[in-house]
């Protein structure tokens, strides 16, 4: 046997499959099926981090996943997961783990210095003390909290492993696998069910893992376990889940697992997820979710070697390891005394048992003096002794008083202490489920929720085996709205503990300089609770957002009720009177990778491509995210930066022809026969005029009366209208016009399409378009007096069915060619090489910007930001005057909207034709002005423009309209304002000739 | 995440579907008071207990509904369709 502390014949290991891991770069050997911390007690070692804001020593408190203290670091590179629990990990061959929060060694660490501060860092240290003095904060303070505070480093390197995300559905989830879980996951799934059964563990059996005294059926407790297993395996209606914590209870019964897949096996296969999402929707759920013993407050009750008794009982049933030669057992409840007996069965020496009840008794306490262990009855733990190890606990006399006595210390290895047994009610409480305080059992158990949600077992305060089971059962058919469920017999069972504890125990002396920690994880004391409480913090959740309790990983597991009982101690009132803090997911803590599963790399977002993507990725195109697009952004020549291609890009376009893929345009058909009335109620314009095959720019504004979206509209027919929207504001139109059709205007005969997809745009302007156009669209007439602008034609252009519009937004004679997307590339390829000859040119959206600035085209939401009606942008004319009604039109004429200094969108030109201004700059009224100054308004667009060679700029000026010519000064961050000059937007061709050429 | 049952496709879960904020607010005509125009663009009733509201499947069929949820428990009594009157469930929480 491998470790000192390893009893021969005990525990669930293997031990015919050593395994060795290294911990802090050193060998240690253990067995399959130990954890990280089972397999170091078993060597005799319990000191395995260091605490997070003193730096103290610390060992494990507990077995499982509540525990606070034995937080490692685990893998190497991008698989280094920090703050995982020691006793939760599982070992396999290779493994590499290391403590955290020390340096340069786990025995001897600079930053525990802190505990000699202690004094100094009381509750609310990180609000008070870094207040003064102010200088202190960047030099001092943030620089010693960065390297002081937090747990675990991150890892730095991109994590290789994948996470899968699962969907599923049942009848009853059961979270939680002890004698009440499987008592209700084996009811639910007799009565037909569907079933699913998840539990944290590596196996199912709760605390039936560690009672090796009670008798089901006359079976050991684990005999048992393994056959109600094999009989949930046999039902096809029931999947088992191990290794799963349910931690997330949403609305609906919507309730998320977190399956650990991978992390145990020393070579996974490949294509093995490291972890699994699973996102349950169940009809009923059943909590089973135990109850965890509560730790005693008392001073230096973190150093290693002092832990929960029911770890203790753990570790030696399922890992057959002796937590220490010689312990003293401090309790309030009776269940120690079996953990006790247990330990002294397995050869481990009980010094005494010192019980803060004054009259313990029954049969198990009786069975303890029996085998001559002292038990010493109203007795506290005065403090106990020791720094990286527990040496010895002072047990005090507690008086008839409640004042506590002189007392002797009693040498030992192990102090194991139990307060009593709290409800685990996190997933109840997510699950908005009230919470009945039980005075009888001194602490909260689950009320009424407004989920269909039931708890069964000791997370509801039943805590007799029997009475598990049959709670078990009950639920679990009520869940699955069965009858009759199985019944077993319990022989041999404890009676469950009367008494408990709750609060910091008591103690000889009013103890101002001791550590007695109610939250081990945030270093929380007792006097920092009580500290927050005589600073007037009333309200609980004050106090742990004041003291942090509670708000650790462990989401104050072990510390929830001491703090409580603390307030309510101090306070006066009763602990119902306090209240509890809410407890929020996730119940333990939950990789990021898990969250993300897929969704990383290219599979983050949808990527959406026009049809042109792979041309441009040929011709060596930049790109640029728009929205999901991904959009040509310039095209690069040899020794080309961007401004110089945006610029040759602008200057084909103004001087022969450039051609542009704006398939990313929104496009939505309208049909029906009040297609027109329809357009007439939704946009600003008047549409019952616009003739067939002419196209009229459309103003879209919500009914605040602020500009919502743009674009040019087309009428086909009668009765169908083809719409364009910006790329961005596509899905967001549809949607508003679902709403206003759906439910303003029923009456209104229309349908509604999404055409983006299926309509690829090529746009192409400049002078020669139409040189290039003419002899590809298969005998259609397109001059200038057959097809004028804003304009549209219906034909074909080398046989591809084409919706033909003359439009421009870049102020050119221009055409923008709608073919089916599917057939857009070959098209593209025709007008291509067409074009060479008259020095056709690709451009992208930066050139595109660049030439409606010119032109003094607004974008809605590069000029607009919600707050601009029609006017305010320059498109007052757009809005119809005649129509009764249209979305906006009453919230248009209110005094407000019309104002004389709304912010107006006008040119802004720098004196210097080189400087160009930065967009979002403020502009102001003096080149000198006081902070804070008002601004007049703020640049929205600013470019070179090729065409004027210079800077040109588009602001929104609080009545800018009426302000040209005057001068305003926009401030820098360094250097002297600049001045500008307020002109007209329009800085390119302002009588519009080459548009209509 | 909430269980939505589309009074069209069924139940389905809340990511298919976009909110759409209380229901039967009424746009009023074009000539009313001003008083009248902003509480329909921004007077809420902010309803603790059962509101009805808007939501549109907008990842489905696309069509909005109407639906009576508790916001104290997000226990939904009733979906119903666009232009039918609320359905009278009481004050159930
Ligand atoms: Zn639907």
């Amino acid at each position: 046997m491998s470790g000192a502390f390893r009893l021969a014949g005990r525990g669930r290991i293997d031990t015919a499959r050593p395994v060795v891991f290294r911990f802090d770069g050193r060998m240690v050997r253990g067995y399959a099926g130990d954890t990280v911390a089972s397999a170091l007690l078993a060597e005799g070692r319990h000191l395995m981090g260091r605490s997070f804001k003193y730096h103290r020593p610390r060992g494990p408190v507990s077995a499982g996943s509540d525990e606070p203290n034995a937080l490692v670091g685990v893998g190497e590179g991008g698989r280094y997961t920090p703050n995982l629990r020691a006793t939760q990990v599982e070992i396999h061959d290779g493994m590499v783990v290391v403590s955290q929060n020390r340096a340069p060694s786990l025995r001897f660490d600079i930053g525990a210095l802190n505990t000699l501060a202690a004094p100094v860092l009381p509750a609310g240290f990180y609000y008070k003390t870094f207040m003064w003095p102010r200088g202190f904060w960047d030099k001092v303070y943030e620089p010693l909290i960065r390297r002081a505070a937090g747990l675990g480093r991150a890892p730095t390197a991109p994590d290789p492993d994948h996470y899968a995300l699962h969907y599923a559905h049942c009848d009853v989830l059961v979270a939680g696998g002890g004698p009440a879980g499987l008592a209700a996951a084996l009811a639910a799934g007799q009565a037909g069910a569907r079933v699913i059964l998840c539990d944290e563990n590596v196996e199912f059996g709760g605390s039936l893992l560690v009672d090796t005294h009670s008798l089901i059926d006359g079976l050991p407790g684990m005999t048992w376990v393994a056959r109600i297993v094999a009989e949930l395996e046999r039902l096809p209606n029931v999947q088992l889940l191990t290794r799963c914590s349910a931690f997330n209870y949403g609305p609906h019964n919507m309730v998320a697992l977190n399956q650990r897949l991978s992390d145990h096996l020393a070579a996974p296969p490949a294509d093995m997820p490291r972890e699994r999402i699973w996102q349950v929707r169940a009809r009923d759920v059943v909590l089973a979710a135990g109850a965890l013993e509560r730790v005693l407050v008392f001073e230096g009750n973190d150093r290693p070697g002092i832990m929960l008794a029911s770890a203790a009982r753990t570790y030696l049933h399922r890992y057959g390891v002796a937590c220490g030669r010689k312990a003293v057992v401090v309790t309030a409840d009776d269940a120690a005394y079996r953990v006790a007996l247990d330990l002294a069965e397995a050869g481990v020496k009980i010094a005494a048992i010192a019980d803060l009840r004054p009259t313990p008794g029954g049969p198990v306490v009786e069975a303890v003096q029996s085998r001559g262990i002292a038990v010493l009855p109203a007795t506290t733990i005065q403090r106990a002794h020791g720094h990286l190890r527990v040496t010895g606990a002072e047990l005090a006399p507690i008086g008839a008083d409640g004042t506590v006595g002189r007392g002797r210390t009693i040498a030992c290895d192990l102090v194991l202490m139990s307060g009593g047994f709290t409800p685990s009610l996190h997933l109840h409480s997510q699950a908005r489920g009230a919470l009945r305080f039980d005075d009888a059992l001194g602490v909260y158990v689950p009320g009424e929720s407004v989920e269909r949600v039931r708890s069964a077992g000791s997370c509801r305060g039943i805590f007799a085996l029997d009475e598990v089971l049959r709670d078990g059962v009950v639920a679990g058919l009520a869940a699955a709205g069965g009858e009759t469920g199985p019944v077993w017999t319990v022989t041999r069972q404890d009676a469950p503990g009367a008494g408990g504890f709750a609060g910091a125990l008591p103690r000889r002396g009013p103890g101002h300089l001791a550590l007695a920690f109610v939250d081990f994880q945030n270093d929380v004391t007792a006097k920092d609770v009580k500290l927050a409480v005589r600073e007037g913090f009333r309200s609980i959740e004050h106090v742990k957002r004041y003291t942090t309790t509670g708000m650790a990983t462990d989401q104050g597991k072990g510390s929830n009720v001491n703090a409580l009982a603390i307030v309510s101690d101090v306070l006066g009132r009763t602990p119902q009177e306090v209240g509890l803090t809410t407890y929020r997911p996730p119940y333990t803590p939950v990789t990021f990778g898990a969250f993300a599963g897929h969704a990383r790399g290219d599979q983050f977002d949808p990527l959406r491509l026009p049809p042109m993507d792979a041309w441009a990725r040929a011709q060596g195109v930049v790109f640029e995210d728009v929205g999901l697009w991904r959009r040509a952004r310039y095209f690069p020549r040899a020794g080309e930066d961007m401004a110089a291609a945006v610029a040759r890009e602008c200057r084909a376009v103004r001087g022969a022809a450039g051609i542009f893929d704006a398939s990313t345009l929104g496009k939505i058909e309208v049909v029906g026969p009040d297609a027109a009335e329809f357009m007439n109620r939704f946009y600003v314009n008047a549409w019952t005029k616009l003739s067939i095959g002419k196209c009229r720019y459309g103003l879209v504004c919500r009914d605040s009366g602020f500009v919502y979206d743009d674009g040019v509209v087309g009428r086909i027919a009668t009765d169908r209208f083809h719409v364009t929207t910006t790329t961005g504001g596509a899905a967001g139109v549809l949607n508003m016009m679902e709403d206003y059709l759906q439910t303003e205007w029923p009456d209104l005969d229309v349908w509604l399409t999404s055409i983006t997809e299926q309509w690829a745009v090529i746009a192409l302007q400049g002078p020669r378009a139409r040189d290039i156009l003419a002899p590809l669209v298969d005998g259609l007439d397109i001059s200038a007096g057959a097809m004028p602008h804003m304009t549209l034609r219906e034909g074909s252009i080398g046989g591809v069915p084409m919706r033909l519009f003359r439009v421009s937004f870049t102020g050119e004679l221009g055409y923008e060619i709608n073919v089916p997307s599917r057939q857009a590339q070959a098209v593209w390829d025709r007008v291509w090489q067409a074009g060479a000859v008259f020095g056709l040119m690709p451009y992208g959206t930066e050139a595109m910007h660049v030439l409606r600035a010119e032109k003094g085209y607004l974008i809605v939401g590069q000029e607009t930001d919600g707050t601009m009606t029609p006017g305010d942008v320059g498109c007052g004319w757009a809005v119809s005057k005649v129509k009764p009604d249209f979305v906006g039109k009453r919230a248009l004429a209110l005094p407000a909207m019309n104002a004389p200094d709304r912010l107006q969108m006008v040119g802004v030109l720098t004196d210097d034709p080189q400087e160009v201004l930065e967009e979002g700059m403020q502009l102001v009224t003096a080149a000198e002005t006081p902070v804070p100054a008002s601004a007049e308004g703020h640049v929205t667009s600013s470019y070179f423009s090729p065409a004027l060679g210079r800077s040109i700029a588009i602001a929104m000026v609080k009545g800018g309209r009426s302000r040209m010519g005057a001068a305003l000064y926009a401030p820098r961050l360094e250097g002297p304002a600049l001045k500008v000059t307020l002109v007209d937007p329009v800085f390119y061709d302002p009588e519009g000739a080459r548009l209509n050429d | 995440m909430l269980l939505i049952d589309c009074p069209y496709c069924g139940p389905r879960a809340e990511i298919e579907f976009a909110y759409g904020g209380e229901a039967h607010i009424a746009r009023p005509a074009a000539d009313v008071s001003e008083e009248e125009w902003e509480a329909f663009l921004y007077l809420r009733d902010n309803t603790k207990g059962v509101l009805a509201e808007r939501w549109r499947h907008a990842h489905g069929c696309g069509r909005f509904f109407n639906a009576l949820r508790d916001t104290r428990t997000d226990r939904f009594h009733a979906f119903y369709e666009i232009g039918t009157p609320r359905p009278d469930v009481g004050d159930a929480a």
